[in-house]
């Protein structure tokens, strides 16, 4: 057996049999069984935040546009019974609501889940390691390096920009979002007693809009960048990217040890 | 020294009726948002306590304030305030001029050392010294300083005096200073708006003389009861805007019936103030009922959060006009374009690795 895989192999076991014998499987698809492996990344609280999430953001960012840029005037009805503008309003803060929740369930995860639960609250910045992997990865995507590494959770680049954009983005969308919220819940109210001092902190209710909506264009860019490097990853590096978010299993395409 | 006059002594010398003076108490009770219970506690106090004497300051400022509360809706609560103030120092107001009515300041602070308190209407400019507003001689804020020493409290007049306005937007070259940024050693309320409504200025006074301390106060140090919801909050029109009925343009068919001025720029959802339950000119109207949108005028630098007819704000530290959704947009579709080409090259990139690899196995 060759020394430079990282599997123990079981030379005396024939894999897929049937698959052989029926004319699925080849002789390249049972080498390459031998060389994949997979390991267990996202448990499914986490996977399960990641969607909800999505899906969160997706109507935020929708409603959101229509919240600072209205849909032309319709006529239905009279006012009374028209409400095109309140259920626009009503999905933005239900899915900003939803997103809150499920941001703090994720956070919760983080201390009871497995370590990779961790990753997107911890920067390992005193690690010089770290960062040299993290030059290595955006070498990659400059073309400048042949092949990417392997890696189980995220990778470097990926974790900078995770944090960068969803732990500390989304804890700014939150916040703002909440301390308007708390606008039209009213003085007094949950949102405005815990967030209602980020009003004056921003200089008025105005500017805070402008911030948040400018936090909306910054993850509007966040995903498209996230998408196309899955999508990317997924076909160009080692292992599988957007099946692990599904089935929380991490494939690795080779076995070679780095 | 005789006694001071009451508040109530006051309006019999002026010849008004009690049936007159109850109706004043009781409305006054409604607009502080007081139960009918308070509407004796408020007739107790004015014939009771002494006036509490008040020094009306103005700094850089237009008068909109005064002119504003000297047309307040009762004809009473002008009587009654003005006289009040008048009788004291105020420069725009008072009789005196010149020397007397500085001589009536220092007797005034002399008199009620502790016990007054000074209203300030505008702001004082901080740079070169104060030279940009003088009164009586002096830098305004000299006589600020001085008034403030033995003020009881203070109560900020309108944006100037409260947040800055106009004077204090960007670049402020004159360094127009809000008052509590310059006397940070006494109780200040704000009462914002330019000008702050009528009924909001002589419910604050009433106020403070019926339970002789501060009405409750928000974050920002404004009166909760007049500035705790936002014009948009009790807008007539907020159906229209629930419904999702705009006015597109000015003069469209839209306007006509009253629609929501949202798309127009109208700041009602983003400022603070009373005057879509109040109004103006006794109840008259208001500036959204007049078909025109909301300016935010009560609201913190109402002035450099760009054009009153933008409902997303312009950006001008961009240099060029621009707002959150044009610069989102750009960046955006920088990003895509980005995206694109880097896909493009790394499937050249992934091709031309192919066919070298087949053209080193075919070797």
């Amino acid at each position: 057996m060759a020394h430079d895989t990282i599997h123990v192999p079981n030379p005396d076991v024939e894999p897929l049999k049937s698959a052989r014998l029926a004319g699925d499987a080849t002789e390249t698809d049972v080498e390459s069984i031998r060389r994949r492996t997979s390991v267990f990344v996202y448990e499914w609280p986490v996977r399960l935040w990641h969607w909800v999430n999505a899906l969160a953001i997706l109507v935020l960012a929708v409603t959101g546009w229509f919240i600072g840029s209205p849909p032309p005037s319709m006529q239905i009805g009279e006012a009374t019974h028209q409400f095109v503008f309140g259920y626009i309003r009503f999905a933005h803060f239900a899915a900003g609501l939803i997103l809150t929740v499920g941001f703090l369930g994720r956070i919760y995860w983080a201390f009871v889940g497995n370590h990779h639960a961790r990753q997107l609250f911890r920067l390992p910045l005193w690690n010089r390691r770290w960062w040299s992997e993290v030059f290595y990865e955006l070498r990659w995507y400059l073309f400048l390096e042949r092949e990417p590494k392997k890696y189980v959770g995220h990778n470097p680049l990926a974790q900078a920009a995770m944090f960068l954009f969803m732990t500390l983005g989304l804890s700014f969308m939150i916040v703002t979002g909440l301390a308007l919220y708390g606008e039209g819940l009213g003085a007094g109210s949950w949102a405005d007693r815990l967030f209602g001092w980020v009003i004056p902190l921003a200089g008025g209710s105005q500017a805070l809009h402008s911030i948040h909506h400018l936090g909306m264009w910054a993850i509007v860019i966040f995903v498209m960048i996230h998408v196309y490097a899955a999508i990317r990853e997924d076909i160009m590096s080692r292992q599988s990217m957007v099946s692990t978010m599904i089935s929380g299993h991490r494939t690795f395409k080779d076995d070679r040890p780095e | 020294m005789k006694p001071r006059e009451t508040f109530y002594d006051v309006m019999r010398r002026q010849g008004i009726t009690r049936r007159s003076f109850m109706k004043y108490c009781s409305l006054t009770a409604s607009a502080l948002g007081l139960g009918p219970a308070f509407v004796p506690k408020i007739a107790h106090a004015m014939e009771t306590k002494p006036r509490t004497p008040v020094i009306w300051l103005h700094g850089l400022e237009c008068t909109c304030c005064s002119e504003s509360f000297i047309r307040s809706a009762h004809p009473l609560v002008k009587d009654v305030v003005l006289s009040m103030i008048s009788l004291d120092y105020d420069d725009t107001l008072m009789a005196a001029a010149g020397h007397a009515a500085e001589r009536a300041l220092e007797e005034t602070i002399e008199q009620y050392r502790g016990n007054y308190i000074l209203a300030v209407e505008g702001n004082p400019p901080l740079n070169e010294d104060g030279m940009f507003c003088i009164t009586g001689g002096k830098p305004f804020v000299e006589k600020l300083r001085h008034a403030a020493k033995d003020a009881k409290a203070i109560i900020s007049w309108g944006a100037c005096a409260s947040y800055g306005c106009v004077q204090a937007a960007y670049p402020n070259p004159t360094q127009a200073t809000p008052v509590h940024k310059v006397i940070t050693d006494k109780p200040i309320i704000k009462v914002p708006g330019c000008p702050p409504i009528a009924e909001v200025m002589t419910g604050v006074i009433t106020y403070m003389l019926t339970f002789d301390r501060l009405p409750e106060l928000d974050r920002q140090g404004r009166p909760a009861m007049f500035y705790g919801q936002r014009i948009h909050d009790k807008c007539y029109r907020r159906p229209h805007f629930d419904a999702g009925q705009f006015v597109e343009a000015w003069d469209d068919e839209n306007a006509r019936k009253g629609y929501c001025l949202y798309k127009m720029g109208c700041k009602g959802p983003t400022t603070y103030n009373a005057c879509s339950t109040i109004r103006w000119n006794e109840g008259v109207s208001f500036p959204i009922q007049s078909g025109h949108g909301c300016i935010g005028c009560s609201e913190d630098g109402f002035w450099d959060q760009g054009s009153f007819y933008d409902r997303v704000t312009d950006l001008t530290q961009f240099g060029v006009e621009s707002n959150a959704d044009k610069i989102g947009m750009t960046a955006a579709a920088g990003v895509g374009g980005a995206v694109a080409l880097h896909a493009a090259v790394s499937a050249l990139k992934a091709a031309q690795r192919k066919t070298q690899n087949d053209v080193s196995e075919e070797a």
